[in-house]
């Protein structure tokens, strides 16, 4: 199996180095947990790997192909292996559950006919799919802005395996849920981890759950990967330290 | 101490924000002062002008017999001789109408197309972006009147000048407007599409669209109304519609046609206000549930 491979990773951003040099191999099957306090860089290290943000220097590297340096139709492709949920949920208020969760399928099966509302059968079928797997399929009708926040990122998570992907990034997915719908969430993510073999990279503010839910813990801190191996390798000095609990 | 502090800082706010409405209190009050010396508001021609006014609005007055009322176009004094023309003014309403219609409908169309080059946030690059930005300024800027005096020329007289003007105008500012509720709107959604994998129109459709559709319908029936009214006046240049036949009146001195037909475009005017306004308010009433 080939990891995902991170070379040298940097961005600035017009006076902040938000990442400074980064080098990471990531398996696959896994669940890995990047945390850090907030400034940290997660997010811009996550937003990296599927191209929302683009990397000052560096690569990114998966299956021999080098992620920073495609375009157009071979990006797409690739976002569309490695989807994202985001602590947002970033659904279509709107739209219906249903829709928003056939939107996922518009990476890799896109139509002309997409753009007037239209979706096949077995895409339909798939979506109704995903969606059962979460208990989601009597809010299908119902528009996906009157979920809850529980509700809503489970959805995201149905449009996201709508991609078929690969690789999935979830960028602080449980920072605005109680604890009540963070454990459900955590939970659907770890199924979809454990029954579909998808690789999971999940930015985590709580030590506790990353703890409890991740294979393997990346610590982050201005930019620079501080700590790297099992939560059990964690100790308390170093989680001290990468939350910088007195530099405040 | 912080207390003394936090009172100094906020003395010290309110004294810069009286200021500030102090001065926008003088500037207001000078300009209106400086534009009434330059329009020379004073003048004795509009004092004696007054009472023309009056003097033309009891000429376009139709004399109707209260006796008469209801008799026949041949009898005076009834409504029916004061509008004999009525089936005239009609098809020309009609006209007038259509011809708001298709330059609505159009233009809109043409407007929603621009404005996703013309929005920050969803414009593929600056150079589209800048470039889209000035051709809307272009047609928003350049008063109806004066598309349709060049197309009346151009094409001739006739409605299709008219829908021309019209229909650019309306792109222009709606384009405008557009990209402007683009602007507003939530970037999030168009994130997770991308994110996904999904193509830019896809993005547009998907993404951005639900979210601004309920106001863009409703600058959509604005810019109708607008345009009921603007495609009266531009037959005047000989743009089509009832305006033209007002024009001709006007210039004939018939008086009483003039009001007949100011009459109804009043008319016309404020029932697809009311119609449009009742469509718009529903379409946001639904729209929050």
């Amino acid at each position: 199996m080939k990891p995902l491979r991170i070379r040298n990773l940097k961005k600035k951003f017009k006076d902040t180095v938000a990442i400074n040099g980064v080098n990471l191999e990531i398996e696959e099957g896994k669940i890995t947990g990047i945390i850090g306090r907030s400034g940290s860089g997660k997010s811009t290290l996550l937003r990296m790997i599927n191209r929302l943000i683009e990397p000052t220097e560096g690569t990114i590297e998966f299956n021999d192909i080098i992620i920073t340096d495609i375009k157009g139709k071979a990006l797409r492709k690739w976002r569309s292996e490695c989807a994202m949920i985001f602590q947002q949920f970033n659904l279509v208020d709107r739209l219906d559950v249903l829709t928003n969760v056939l939107i996922g399928s518009l990476g890799r099966n896109y139509s002309f006919l997409n753009l007037f509302g239209y979706f096949s059968k077995e895409e339909k079928i798939n979506a109704l799919r995903n969606l059962n797997r979460f208990e989601l399929t009597e809010k299908s009708l119902q528009r996906s802005g009157t979920l809850s926040g529980g509700q809503q990122q489970r959805v995201a998570i149905a449009r996201a395996l709508m991609q078929k992907p690969k690789i999935l990034l979830a960028d602080e997915p449980i920072s605005s849920l109680d604890p009540k719908n963070s454990k459900r969430v955590m939970d659907d993510m770890l199924k979809i981890n454990r029954e579909d073999g998808i690789t999971v990279i999940c930015n985590l503010h709580s030590l506790e759950v990353a703890k409890k839910y991740c294979d393997r813990l990346i610590g982050l801190s201005e930019g620079e990967v501080v700590f790297d191996g099992k939560p059990n390798e964690l100790t308390a000095d170093i989680s001290k330290k990468l939350y910088d609990l007195d530099d405040e | 101490m912080n207390e003394i502090i936090l009172n100094s800082h906020n003395k010290s706010l309110i004294r810069k924000k009286r200021f500030w409405n102090i001065s926008l209190i003088a500037i207001i009050l000078i300009g209106i002062i400086l534009s009434s010396i330059i329009i020379d508001i004073n003048s004795s021609n509009l004092l004696n002008g007054i009472p023309r006014l009056g003097d033309y609005v009891s000429q376009i007055l139709p004399s109707l017999e209260s006796s008469n009322l209801f008799l026949s176009p041949k009898d005076q004094g009834s409504i029916a001789y004061w509008y004999f023309n009525l089936p005239k003014y009609l098809k020309l309403l009609f006209e007038t109408f259509n011809m708001a219609l298709l330059a609505t409908i159009v233009g809109s169309t043409l407007a929603l197309f621009l404005s996703f080059l013309a929005a920050k946030n969803t414009s593929p690059n600056s150079l589209v972006f800048f470039t889209i930005r000035r051709i809307l300024e272009f047609f928003r800027g350049v008063p109806e009147i004066i598309f349709a005096i060049l197309f009346v020329w151009v094409l001739g007289i006739g409605p299709l000048a008219g829908i021309i003007a019209m229909t650019l105008h309306t792109t222009g500012s709606l384009g405008k407007l557009f990209s402007e509720v683009h602007e507003n709107s939530n970037n999030k959604p168009i994130d997770a599409l991308k994110a996904s994998g999904g193509n830019w129109l896809s993005e547009m459709k998907f993404g951005l669209l639900p979210q601004v559709l309920p106001n863009l319908i409703s600058y959509v029936l604005l810019r109708f109304e607008i345009n009921i009214r603007a495609s009266t006046i531009l037959g005047f240049v000989g743009a089509g519609g009832i305006g033209q036949e007002l024009y001709l009146v006007i210039n004939f001195n018939y008086y009483e046609e003039v009001s007949a037909i100011i009459l109804l475009i009043i008319l016309t005017v404020i029932s697809i206000d009311l119609f449009s306004g009742y469509l718009r308010k529903n379409i946001i009433g639904v729209e929050n549930d």
